[in-house]
């Protein structure tokens, strides 16, 4: 093969990342939720019929009418009210083992947070188990400030 | 309101990878065929619209470069929505409704096969609480089954049920890309892939593009032969939070369905955008479609699903049924969003 031509082969790239190359300001609610759990604390917020969204919302969703300045802890305990078993994780997941994506019904709250459980394996899994918070080792004010949910009583 | 009708219709087949053509070269056949069909002159046609996703090129603004597969000079008016096709189709409309315009062209176009349609999906999920987790659509389509078996709403055999019929049904389509004669039992025996979904559970990866003229009522009858009548287009929107909703319930669907009008006539056809197999029984319930109603005669998404072009292609499917005279009434549904979190709904008629 000519070098002219291994030239031609050659495979080109460019790296290209599609980000955010911005700041942004979370506002009054998710902003304080999420300086919550970097003080590893989970707060909801009531709406105006008094229920508790987790995570908060500025409007319910259920009408549209703004929620009030009320803010609830919630959890740290709680109840799996539908999951999913991947039992293949791809990269783009926080565990790299074998895990469940959960909503989770913290105690206190009216609605379900998505996250994930770290369950080990799929038969431990079942709605309605109760799990609990397993925070990450660092906080930084980020949904992955939790690190997981564990079933409760395995932390 | 004024009357408006589909007046053509065409698609590529859909195909797992379009590995030699680029966007532009997948739209300009369909393109020249829609418009050839419509019986309008292009130059006539008042407005562009189109539904295509970035994301899938990882660079903004990618959309502008397909808008060559139109030809843009003269200059056109023209718009895209980072969205189905479907929902561009929703735009044209209501640019013919504001009397602005008489006709339009509406394409889309998803060449899924360029990355991880699962993962790419993630990124339309709030990036505060849900995306940096990494839900993929695949899983997140999971929490919605599970919630349904839980209640006894359906059953895993009910959904592998939808599937076979579906790549059944996709037999007698020749531009559907998965089908065939498939054993409930025997798929029912393959392993999970995300439980409780196994992989006929879900769509394949498609890639596709398809293409519309609609007209207002003058216009369409003078261009066309059969022009299929829009009676409804309405679109409406559910929480993009999957836990502050009943997953087992679309009340986006329902309010959808009602406002264009589902329950005001008989319907004989039903294309569903129901990509994964528990959501047409979601669907079903939720426009309170019948038995006697004939659900996705195309194959549906589970046959192919091109990644923002599956739901303008239910509205063109239905419109064929109705063109060959295999209904005279049909409703075409289109989803956003996870777990069936946007819906549009159309009623389209035949003369």
């Amino acid at each position: 093969m000519s070098e002219a031509t291994a030239a031609e082969t050659e495979e080109l790239c460019a790296t290209h990342v599609l980000e955010y190359a911005y700041k942004r300001s979370l506002g009054p609610v998710l902003g304080r939720f999420f300086t919550g759990l970097r003080d590893r604390r989970i707060e909801g917020v009531k709406t105006a019929q008094g229920r508790v969204l987790v995570p908060p919302a500025e409007y319910d969703p259920s009408s549209g009418e703004s929620t009030c300045d009320e803010f609830i802890a919630v959890g740290p305990g709680g109840v799996v009210t539908s999951w999913a078993w991947v039992s293949q994780p791809r990269t783009s997941h926080p565990l790299d083992r074998p895990f469940a994506f959960a909503l989770v019904q913290l105690d206190g709250a009216d609605t379900a947070m998505l996250h994930v459980v770290d369950a080990g394996e799929e038969a431990i899994m079942s709605t309605g188990m109760r799990v609990t918070v397993r925070w990450a080792e660092e906080t930084s004010g980020c949904i992955q400030d939790i690190a997981s949910f564990v079933p409760e009583g395995a932390s | 309101m004024r009357d408006v009708a589909v007046v053509s219709y065409a698609q590529t087949p859909f195909v797992r990878s379009e590995r030699a053509r680029n966007e532009v070269e997948m739209l300009m056949p369909v393109i020249d065929e829609v418009v050839e069909k419509s019986g309008i002159e292009r130059r006539k046609i008042g407005f562009t619209c189109s539904g295509s996703t970035d994301y899938l090129a990882g660079q903004s603004f990618s959309f502008v470069m397909a808008v060559d597969a139109v030809g843009a000079w003269p200059p056109i008016c023209e718009s895209h929505v980072e969205m189905d096709g479907a929902w561009a189709l929703y735009e044209a409309w209501v640019k013919i409704q504001c009397g602005e315009v008489d006709s339009a062209l509406v394409f889309s176009f998803g060449r899924s096969s360029m990355g991880e349609t699962a993962e790419t999906m993630t990124l339309q999920t709030d990036p505060y609480t849900l995306a940096p987790l990494g839900p993929d659509a695949i899983s997140m389509a999971a929490l919605q089954a599970r919630a349904g078996l839980d209640r006894g709403l359906w059953s895993e055999r009910e959904m592998a049920e939808v599937a076979v019929r579906s790549r059944r049904d996709a037999l007698r389509n020749p531009e559907a890309q998965l089908k065939g004669e498939f054993d409930v039992d025997e798929i029912l025996a393959e392993p999970y892939l995300v439980s409780p979904l196994r992989k006929h559970d879900c769509p394949p990866v498609s890639d596709g593009a398809a293409a519309a003229v609609i007209a207002a009522a003058d216009v369409a009858r003078q261009a066309c032969e059969k022009p299929v009548w829009i009676r409804g287009i309405e679109h409406r929107l559910d929480s993009h939070q999957p836990g502050s909703r009943d997953l087992t319930l679309s009340p986006s669907t329902k309010a959808a369905g009602e406002a264009a009008g589902a329950s005001s006539g008989r319907l004989d056809i039903a294309e569903l955008h129901a990509p994964f197999s528990h959501q047409e029984i979601i669907l079903k319930q939720a426009l309170g479609l019948s038995d006697s109603v004939k659900i996705n005669p195309s194959g549906g998404a589970l046959a192919a699903n091109p990644i923002l072009t599956a739901g303008l292609a239910r509205i063109g499917e239905a419109s064929r049924q109705i063109v060959a005279g295999n209904g005279r009434r049909a409703l075409a549904h289109a989803t956003s969003g996870p777990c069936l979190q946007q819906n549009l709904v159309c009623i389209l008629e035949g003369d």
